[in-house]
């Protein structure tokens, strides 16, 4: 605390509105554009305003629209309403069984109390580039459903994100669900992040998933978080397919991948501690997926 | 439009109503408009864990909820678990383990603790751990928390038989 003065811990002053329906929410974006802020479970909004990084006019609950919130299987998507809190992903049997990246994801989001309140829709239209979900959203091939009040548009995650707090949202949106693809056959997965305490911001992490046979990938996706403004997929990991997977060129992928990265550094980790945390994930999640025993 | 909103929920078992700025966090209605202080604010941005409470029996950080969010809920306070005795065991524990020092954190480690023991009766020392991962303690080193809770959960195994 500056002496004299009083540090703010408290968000500004904002006025409060609780949406009805998906259409008043929409209408009331629509009318109050950049000034306005959603919140559905505020466990990003909610520490941003207190620190006073934002400070919108009106604050949109949209909370009592649970219309929103679930998980259903349609004939070749798994769709995860915006509200469905990530206890939910961790929970589901659906998510289990047909995304369980998302579940392994979700036991690394925050601690309990913050799963119970935050969303899926919330952690996504947020974009901390250090958070775990936009990272699965891109290894999964997920497609963003989001709302106006002109009608619908459906973004392909890898487009969703583009910069720190940044997403192809625009201010009259609203991001209503995700759709996982389904029923590609079998894969293997792989997650993990590097964080100072259980939960809190990675300082980097890896979400990944292949098909493989007899230690071939034939095909692999590794999206890093953490590590830079927006998840990223690992341009050397296309290296490892439809090759036999050897330690050898493993290692020669993983020192690839670290040429790749131009890491971001604040007060928790320089650009060398990233990229080379960045490169042991590169190089257990190729261990992982092949089947080695990853070598520590 | 910042001017104050009518609430109303149920706090402890008891309905209350009020009329709070949208700004206000639950954590401070609790503390300020009811004087229920067991729930504490300490970094106010969701990383300590100080002020956990329940709302519709779930833990959350109280300071990541606005007043205005928890109308039409049922919060509970950590006033309610002890005055009801549910964590009376627990709180033995922790005074007989010294798993407390200066005593700050310790209503949501409460919290937390009895959270974790009403869905898995015998946790792993791992996932004592893992559990309270998002409750920080400046004083203790954790261990006595953990050894607190480990025993609580042996000693309601060995009533239950």
């Amino acid at each position: 605390m500056v002496s004299g003065k009083v540090a703010h811990m408290k968000a500004p002053p904002f006025a409060y509105a609780r949406a009805t329906s998906v259409d008043h929410a929409l209408d009331m974006l629509s009318m109050h554009g950049e000034g306005a802020k959603l919140l559905s479970g505020g466990q990003s909004l909610l520490p941003a305003m207190n620190l006073r990084l934002m400070s919108p006019d009106i604050v949109i609950d949209i909370g009592d629209l649970t219309g929103l919130r679930g998980i259903s299987i349609q004939s070749d998507v798994i769709r995860i309403g915006a509200l469905t809190r990530h206890v939910e992903l961790l929970e589901s049997p659906e998510i289990a069984r047909l995304a369980p990246l998302l579940a392994e994801a979700a036991r690394h989001i925050a601690h309990p109390a913050i799963r119970n309140r935050g969303t899926i829709g919330g952690s996504l239209a947020h974009a901390d580039p250090a958070a775990e979900l936009p990272a699965c959203m891109v290894v999964l091939d997920a497609t963003i459903v989001v709302r106006a009040r002109g009608g619908e548009r459906r973004i392909a995650a890898t487009d969703f994100f583009q910069g720190i707090f940044a997403t192809a949202l625009s201010a009259d949106e609203l991001l209503v669900a995700v759709e996982l693809p389904i029923g590609r056959g079998p894969a293997t997965y792989f997650f993990h992040e590097f964080a100072r305490r259980h939960g809190d911001y990675a300082l980097a992490g890896v979400a990944a998933r292949a098909t493989s046979d007899a230690q071939v990938l034939s095909e692999v996706r590794m999206a890093f978080f953490g590590i830079a403004d927006k998840p990223i997929l690992a341009k050397a990991a296309t290296s490892l397919i439809n090759v036999r997977g050897t330690p050898e060129r493993i290692f020669d992928a993983a020192e690839a991948f670290g040429r790749e990265l131009d890491p971001s550094e604040d007060q928790q980790a320089s650009a060398d501690l990233r990229r080379h945390l960045a490169k042991v994930l590169f190089r257990r999640c190729a261990e992982t997926l092949l089947g080695f025993e990853p070598v520590l | 439009m910042t001017a104050p909103v009518a609430i109303a929920l149920e706090v402890n078992g008891e309905r209350v109503e009020a009329n709070v700025l949208p700004r206000l966090n639950l954590a401070d209605f609790l503390r300020e408009h009811l004087q229920l202080t067991g729930t504490h604010v300490g970094c106010e941005h969701g990383v300590c864990g100080a002020c956990t409470v329940r709302i519709n029996g779930e833990i959350v950080r109280a300071c990541l909820v606005l007043a205005v969010q928890a109308s039409g809920q049922s919060v509970q306070t950590i006033e309610e678990l002890s005055d009801s005795g549910e964590i009376a065991d627990l709180q033995v524990a922790f005074r007989e383990r010294n798993a407390l020092q200066c005593g700050y954190c310790t209503p949501a480690m409460l919290m937390a603790a009895q959270d974790l023991l009403r869905r898995q009766p015998e946790p792993s020392r791992e996932q004592i751990r893992e559990h309270l991962s998002g409750n920080y303690c400046r004083c203790t080193g954790y261990q006595a928390i953990v050894d607190a809770v480990e025993a609580t959960a042996r000693a309601r195994k060995a009533r239950a038989q």
